[in-house]
C-alpha cells in the first residue's frame, strides 16, 4: 500500500479506471495539455491520447452536456468542472438531465457520468474558488453526491462513482489536495457510495460531518480526550442519498449530536441530518441537535483574518464538542 | 413567583398530605379559592389561595406527605403591588453587597429549576427503570442530569439491588400474593387520604396498646321506657332525635368523673390525667371513619348532647369536620348497636386508654327473683389499655355505668 496524497489518490482513481475499462474518458477546462489547474489529471493525456482526455470550451454546460450525451449511449464520461461554483451554469444539464433520465424514459436510458470538482476553501481563494455547493445537489433523487475525507476513500469513492450505473458528483476539498495524505490500496479500490463511516469511537459526544472537517473533528476530538470526553465521529462520506441507519445509530450512542460543515450553517446538508435525528431519536437525544457551520453570509472572503472567520477549523469544532460534552 | 407552603392545620400538625389538586398549572385563581385538599390526622381541609394569580408549579404530588413549612406549589401573582415588593427586593441585592443567603438561594432555586428539565432521552430512560429525577445527582450544565449520569446511577444501583435482594429474600417468601392463591383480583382500591391514616393509627394503637376487654350485660328496660314516653315531644321541641346513644355518652360522662384514670392518656414515662371529660363518637361514613369530639360532655345536658351528637354527624357525613372538631378527646363512646352488632373489641383510639362499645338494645328473657321476665338486654363491651388501667377499676367503672342505666326511673328521671 502506498502513501499518498488526496489529490495523488484521486489521480492513481482516474488511472486505474482507464486501464480496466477503454469507455472511461475524461473532459474539462484544462484538464489535457495542462493536466488541471490541481495537477490532477497530470500525465493523463500522455498516457491515454488526446480522444479520452479532453480539454474543453469554457462553457460547463456543455462540459455537463457532452458528458450526459456520451454516458447514455454507452461510455463513462469523467468530466471536470475546474471550481465547484462554475458548475452552476452546468445544473439545469444535471438536475433536468442528468438525474431524471432513467425516470423520465421509463428505464430505457440512463447516464452514467461522473463529474469531479474541487470545492471548499482555506486556501485564499476568495468568492470564486472557495464556495461549497454540495446543498444545491443533495435534494434531488436520481443524483448522487460524494466528499471523501481522505486519499483511500478519494480513491475509493471515485472508482465507485465511475463503476456507478447512475450520475455521480464527486467533491474534493481543494485544501485537502496536499494537505491530507495517507495509505492508499493499490488497483481496483471501492467505497461503497451510501455509507457512512465510523472514523472515531466515543460515548460523551457524537460529531457527524463530511470532507476535510472529518479530519478537523479527529484533530479536535484528540483534543477533547484531553479533558476526558470521547467523540464519536462519523463521516457521511456520501450526502445523497444520506446513510440514515448509520447517522441515527451514531445520533442515538450518545445523544449528543454536533454536525459540522463547512458550507453555509442554513439550508446545508446538515440541516436534512439534524431532520433525521429529530425524526428518529427524539427519545434518545440529551442536548438539542447542534450545528457549527460557516456563517450566513454570501462567500468566504479573501483577507486572511476574514477567511479564517468563515472557515472551519480544529479549534472551533473542539470548542462546540467541549460545550456540548458539558451539556 | 412566590411560593406558597404546607400550612398548619392545626395546633399539634406538623405534616400534612395533598390529597387533591383542584387546579392545574396555568390555572389562573382568585384570593380564597381553593387550590388544593390537604389531609391531616384525619382531617381533610381545603387550602385556598393567598393571592390572585396564576398556578405556575405544582412541587407536590397528590398522596405525597410533606412536613407543614415545605413548598407545595408556586404562584405567579397578578397584584402589582406584589410584584413590586419583589422586584425591588431583587433590585436591592444588586446595589447592595449582595447577601450571600440570597445568593445561595437564588442558585439553589435555579439549580432546582435546571434539574427539572430532563432532555427526552433521560426522560425515558428514568420511566423505563423507575427512576426518580430527584435521587440522582447531575453534573451537565447548570446540574443537568446527562445520559450518562442516568447510566452511572442505574450501573451502581444495580449493585445495591443486588444486595438488596439477597438480603430481602427471606423476607419476601411469606408475602402471598392474590395471583399465587388464585384468586382472581378484582378492583384495585388506592389507598390513600383518610384510609391510609386510619390504617397507620389502627396499627400503631394495636401493636402498642396491650388490650384488654371487659362485656357486661346491662338491662335498659328502664331506659327503654323513658325514651319511649319522651322521644316524640322532643324531636318536635328540639329537632333532633332523642337517641339512646345520647343517654349513654352522658351517663359515661359523669361516671368518667368518678373514675379519673379511664379519662386519662399514656405518654410512656408519665400518665396524664385530664380534668376535661371530652368524649370521642365514632361517626363512619362510607369508606371513612372519623371521630369527633363533644367537648366538655360533663357540662352537657342530655339535650346539649344530643344535639352536638346530632350536628357532628352531620358534619361527617357533609365532610364539613374541621381539624378542630375531632381534636382533644379524652375517651371514646362508640355505637356499635346501631349497626346491630351485639359483641365487639374496640381498637384504642390513641393516646386514649379506653373505648366503651355500646351495643344494640334486645329484648331478652331473663330471670328477676326466679321469674322469668322480658327485658330489654344490652352489651356494654370497654377496651382497656392494660398499661394504665387494671381489670378491677375497669369493672367498677361499667358497673356504675350499669347501675346508672338499670336505676334509671322512667316515671321521674328528665330529659333535661
Amino acid at each position: 500500500m502506498a502513501k499518498l496524497s488526496y489529490l495523488d489518490a484521486i489521480k492513481d482513481a482516474l488511472f486505474t479506471a482507464m486501464e480496466q475499462d477503454d469507455d472511461v474518458f475524461v473532459l474539462g477546462e484544462d484538464v489535457g495539455k495542462k493536466g488541471g489547474v490541481f495537477k490532477v489529471t497530470e500525465g493523463l493525456q500522455e498516457k491515454f491520447g488526446e480522444m479520452r482526455v479532453l480539454d474543453t470550451p469554457l462553457a460547463e454546460s456543455n462540459i455537463a452536456g457532452t458528458a450526459i450525451g456520451a454516458a447514455m449511449v454507452g461510455k463513462k464520461p469523467v468530466a471536470e468542472i475546474q471550481f465547484a461554483e462554475y458548475i452552476l451554469p452546468a445544473v439545469n444539464q444535471i438536475l433536468n438531465e442528468a438525474a431524471k433520465i432513467r425516470y423520465r424514459s421509463d428505464n430505457d436510458w440512463n447516464a452514467p457520468l461522473v463529474i469531479r470538482a474541487p470545492f471548499g476553501g482555506g486556501i485564499h481563494g476568495a468568492l470564486y474558488h472557495s464556495q461549497s455547493i454540495e446543498s444545491i445537489f443533495v435534494s434531488t433523487p436520481g443524483l448522487k453526491v460524494v466528499v471523501p475525507s481522505n486519499p483511500a476513500d478519494a480513491k475509493g469513492l471515485l472508482m465507485a462513482a465511475i463503476k456507478d450505473n447512475d450520475p455521480v458528483l464527486y467533491f474534493e476539498h481543494k485544501k485537502a489536495y496536499r494537505l491530507l495524505k495517507g495509505e492508499v490500496p493499490e488497483g481496483e479500490y471501492i467505497v461503497p457510495i451510501g455509507q457512512a463511516n465510523t472514523v472515531r469511537s466515543g460515548d460523551d459526544i457524537t460529531v457527524i460531518t463530511y470532507g476535510l472537517c472529518v479530519n478537523y473533528a479527529v484533530q479536535a476530538a484528540e483534543q477533547l480526550s484531553k479533558d476526558g470526553y470521547e467523540a464519536e465521529i462519523l463521516d457521511l462520506r456520501t450526502l445523497y442519498p444520506l446513510d440514515k441507519e448509520s447517522i441515527i445509530k451514531a445520533a442515538s450512542k450518545t445523544g449528543k449530536v454536533l454536525l459540522v460543515t463547512e458550507d453555509n450553517l442554513e439550508g446545508s446538508v446538515m440541516s436534512e441530518v439534524s431532520a433525521i435525528i429529530g425524526e428518529n431519536c427524539l427519545y434518545d437525544l440529551d442536548a438539542p441537535i447542534t450545528r457549527l457551520a460557516g456563517p450566513d453570509v454570501p462567500s468566504m472572503p479573501y483577507a486572511p483574518p476574514m477567511e479564517d472567520f468563515f472557515m472551519m477549523n480544529p479549534e472551533k469544532i473542539y470548542n462546540k464538542m467541549l460545550t456540548l460534552s458539558e451539556y | 413567583m412566590i411560593e406558597i407552603t404546607m400550612p398548619k392545620l392545626g395546633e399539634s400538625v406538623t405534616e400534612g398530605t395533598i390529597e387533591n389538586w383542584l387546579v392545574k398549572v396555568g390555572d389562573h385563581v382568585n384570593e380564597y379559592d381553593a387550590v388544593c385538599e390537604v389531609n391531616t390526622a384525619k382531617v381533610t381541609a381545603e387550602v385556598p389561595s393567598v393571592y390572585d394569580g396564576v398556578i405556575r408549579e405544582i412541587l407536590i404530588n397528590e398522596g405525597e406527605t410533606v412536613e407543614v413549612g415545605t413548598p407545595i406549589y408556586k404562584i405567579e401573582p397578578d397584584n402589582a403591588a406584589v410584584k413590586e415588593e419583589v422586584d425591588e427586593e431583587t433590585d436591592d441585592s444588586e446595589i447592595n453587597d449582595v447577601p450571600s443567603e440570597n445568593k445561595e438561594s437564588d442558585k439553589a432555586s435555579s439549580d432546582n429549576n435546571s434539574s427539572k428539565r430532563l432532555s427526552p432521552v433521560v426522560m425515558r430512560m428514568l420511566s423505563e427503570h423507575g427512576l426518580d429525577a430527584n435521587s440522582i445527582e447531575g453534573s451537565g450544565f447548570e446540574g443537568r442530569i446527562t445520559k450518562k449520569d442516568v447510566e452511572k446511577f442505574i450501573a451502581s444501583d444495580n449493585q445495591q439491588q443486588t444486595v438488596n435482594k439477597t438480603d430481602s429474600a427471606p423476607k419476601e417468601t411469606p408475602h402471598i400474593s392474590t395471583q399465587e392463591t388464585g384468586v382472581t383480583a378484582g378492583e384495585k382500591i388506592k389507598v390513600k387520604g383518610v384510609r391510609k391514616e386510619i390504617a397507620k393509627r389502627m396499627v400503631q394503637s394495636k401493636t402498642e396498646i396491650p388490650h384488654a376487654w371487659l362485656m357486661m350485660e346491662v338491662d335498659a328496660t328502664n331506659l327503654v321506657n323513658l325514651r319511649n314516653k319522651h322521644k316524640a315531644k322532643f324531636k318536635e321541641t328540639e329537632g333532633v332525635n332523642l337517641t339512646y346513644f345520647s343517654y349513654f355518652v352522658k351517663i359515661v360522662s359523669e361516671v368518667l368523673k368518678d373514675f379519673p384514670l379511664l379519662n386519662s392518656s399514656w405518654d410512656g414515662d408519665t400518665i396524664t390525667v385530664h380534668k376535661d371529660i371530652n368524649l370521642s363518637i365514632a361517626v363512619a361514613d362510607e369508606d371513612q371513619l372519623f371521630v369527633p369530639v363533644i367537648k366538655n360532655a360533663d357540662d352537657r345536658s342530655l339535650k346539649g348532647i344530643a344535639k352536638s351528637i346530632n350536628e357532628l354527624a352531620t358534619k361527617a357525613r357533609t365532610k364539613k369536620l374541621t381539624g378542630e372538631d375531632m381534636a382533644g378527646g379524652t375517651f371514646t363512646v362508640n355505637n356499635t348497636g346501631a349497626f346491630g352488632s351485639v359483641q365487639s373489641m374496640g381498637i384504642i383510639n390513641q393516646p386514649q386508654v379506653a373505648i366503651l362499645q355500646v351495643e344494640s338494645i334486645l329484648k331478652k328473657p331473663v330471670f328477676i327473683d326466679d321469674m322469668l321476665a322480658a327485658r330489654h338486654m344490652v352489651n356494654l363491651c370497654l377496651s382497656i389499655d392494660h398499661r394504665v388501667l387494671d381489670g378491677l377499676m375497669a369493672g367498677n367503672f361499667l358497673q356504675t355505668v350499669k347501675q346508672r342505666i338499670e336505676n334509671i326511673d322512667p316515671d321521674h328521671s328528665s330529659v333535661y
